[in-house]
């Protein structure tokens, strides 16, 4: 019979230390398709794999500042255009009425677009990932640290990628089945 | 040699520099006090006030630190605490203008002016010199109790141990920012929102209790900028601590322009009498640039500055905006104080703008004396953060 093809090889660590030093060195070795899972956030972890900043910043400003000019153009085209409303005699440009609904639509959207990209840019939906496929990989939600190496970066080999992990002193080191 | 002793120059080279400035600042205002008695009492009340704010916003801040926790409060934790030992300084510095200065200040004090005005009439029971001078007493004793208890726990702490302490401070701090809170609002009623007695609001305190942990952030962010930049102090020079402060002065800014916009929205919508009058004193007659420069220079550009993480994790970079902060703040206060001195009675007052030289030398004459008093007092204790253990 022959063998399932392989997702990638995935090491387990007992501290966030560990998977940082793991990180570090799996990068250091030269592999890039890599990915590391824990169940806090480790901010170090970010630079161990040298990760590139997320664009999630950029899109929240734009949608902020877009929420922020569209709300308060629309009351000016409410109040002032469309449906001309005389409120006790103030002019029918009254910017300071138009504030608290306009800082409102701003944290809206920039909050909807937080929201919104952070789950597209993670990949969601998805309703299957190989690492499941590990079943000690549950307990990355618990109190374990996770490193994966994917088969498909160029520098994989299952001999030699093996040997390698377990130079990282893991607590074990299983096969990921597609 | 502890980081305390080896930090002694450089905070004795500071201390000097503020009592200079004091003294240079006191013979200014002894010139402007023969030229013109008003202008100086009105000029002493807008510098009083603006370092009266950072004095209790120190135990603002710190009763808040014992309640929530967090390292942004270690590591500014000593400067806090010397900030709560000049209130006294505070007390003293307030006889003055309550004893000889009110006259200048606070029309209610004149007795043929009440007499022709009904409203004041019936203010009189609560609006009176005995009753303005008791209160402050009060207000300064629950402040002063208040600081002397939770430096006297911050000292036991060192030998007792973090966690057999922090009990102890965290029960003062609970009712003790309650009292504060209101003891600061009733203590601007008094001094500063009945510069125009006729009007009221009823988030006058929360602006100033805002406006002092603006302030208070802001003064807090520049001095651990500066004592990081010395060699015993350079580990504690942590990028993370910067980012924490700078992002609660963020928030504090944030609050500020909310509470002020709501008060100005509020009054703007009613547009009574009683009310929009102290909007007009404050938006005509070259004041109302003063507001536009607030709303751009107080709010728009450190907001925008501060949204960004790479500011908020350079030391330099939001060490310079709290620097402008600390600028603005006093522009604020003068935006909030100083027109209801210059504007000329009648149904629609006629404001004009008045920016008398003063109004610089007295904060700087206070400020010198403020900061000479609180290196004096930041000297006497270590210098390092307790460690938590």
């Amino acid at each position: 019979m022959p063998r399932k093809p392989l997702y990638g090889l995935m090491a387990e660590f007992s501290t966030p230390e560990e998977l940082v030093q793991a990180a570090h060195r799996t990068h250091e070795e030269g592999y890039r398709k890599f990915d590391a899972f824990s169940p806090i956030p480790i901010e170090e972890l970010h630079h161990a794999m040298h990760l590139k900043d997320s664009p999630l910043p950029k899109f929240v400003i734009t949608a902020g500042i877009l929420g922020c000019l569209g709300m308060f153009g629309f009351l000016y085209w409410i109040s002032a255009i469309d449906y001309p409303l005389n409120v006790g005699g103030r002019p029918l440009y009254s910017w300071p009425s138009f504030i608290p609904v306009t800082y409102e639509i701003t944290v809206l959207s920039a909050g909807l677009t937080t929201v919104a990209s952070l789950l597209l840019l993670c990949g969601f939906p998805m309703p299957y990932h190989p690492v499941f496929n590990v079943p000690r990989f549950k307990l990355a939600s618990r109190d374990k640290f996770f490193l994966c190496i994917e088969a498909e970066d160029p520098k994989f080999d299952l001999q030699r990628t093996k040997e390698f992990l377990a130079s990282l002193r893991p607590y074990e080191v299983s096969e990921v089945e597609i | 040699m502890s980081a305390t002793e080896a930090m002694r120059p450089y905070l004795d080279k500071i201390q000097t520099r503020g009592l200079l400035a004091g003294i240079v600042g006191l013979i200014a205002c002894g010139v402007g006090f023969m030229v013109d008695h008003d202008q100086f009492w009105r000029s002493y009340l807008l510098g009083y006030v603006y370092w009266f704010c950072l004095a209790v916003g120190s135990l603002g801040l710190l009763m808040l630190h014992h309640m929530v926790g967090g390292q942004w409060g270690v590591a500014i934790r000593r400067g806090l605490e010397a900030g709560t030992r000049t209130i006294p300084l505070m007390f003293v510095l307030l006889l003055p203008m309550l004893f000889l200065g009110s006259h200048s200040l606070y029309e209610w004090t004149h007795a043929e002016v009440v007499a022709k005005d009904p409203v004041l009439q019936h203010k009189s029971v609560y609006l009176n010199l005995p009753g303005v001078i008791a209160r402050a007493v009060v207000y300064f004793a629950i402040w002063i109790l208040l600081a002397t208890l939770l430096n006297k726990y911050s000292q036991e702490q060192e030998t007792a141990g973090y966690w057999a302490v922090r009990p102890k401070l965290q029960k003062v701090s609970a009712p003790g920012i309650v009292l504060y809170g209101l003891a600061v609002t009733f203590a601007v009623v008094d001094w500063v929102m009945s510069l125009e007695p006729h009007w009221f609001s009823t988030v006058y305190g929360a602006m100033f209790l805002v406006g002092q942990g603006l302030v208070t952030f802001a003064f807090m962010i520049v001095l651990m900028r500066h004592l990081t930049d010395q060699e015993p102090l350079k580990d504690q020079d942590k990028v993370n601590n910067f980012h924490d402060l700078g992002t609660l002065m963020f928030a504090f800014t944030m609050l500020w322009a909310y509470i002020s916009f709501s008060q100005f929205l509020i009054i703007w919508s009613a547009n009574l009498p009683e009310e929009i009058t102290w909007y007009i004193r404050r938006l005509n007659g070259g004041w109302g640039y003063m507001a536009a420069a607030l709303l751009i220079f107080h709010f728009i550009v450190p907001f925008l500055l501060l949204l960004q993480r790479r500011v908020k994790r350079k030391k330099a970079w939001v060490g310079m905006v709290a620097a402008w902060m600390l600028v603005m703040r006093l522009v604020d206060l003068a935006w909030v104080i100083l027109p209801a001195f210059s504007h000329s009675e009648g149904q629609m007052p006629q404001p004009h703008l008045n920016l008398h030289w003063l109004n610089l030398a007295a904060p700087v004459a206070i400020g010198g004396i403020w900061i000479w008093y609180f290196m004096m007092q930041l000297k006497k204790r270590s210098l390092e953060p307790l460690q938590v253990s």
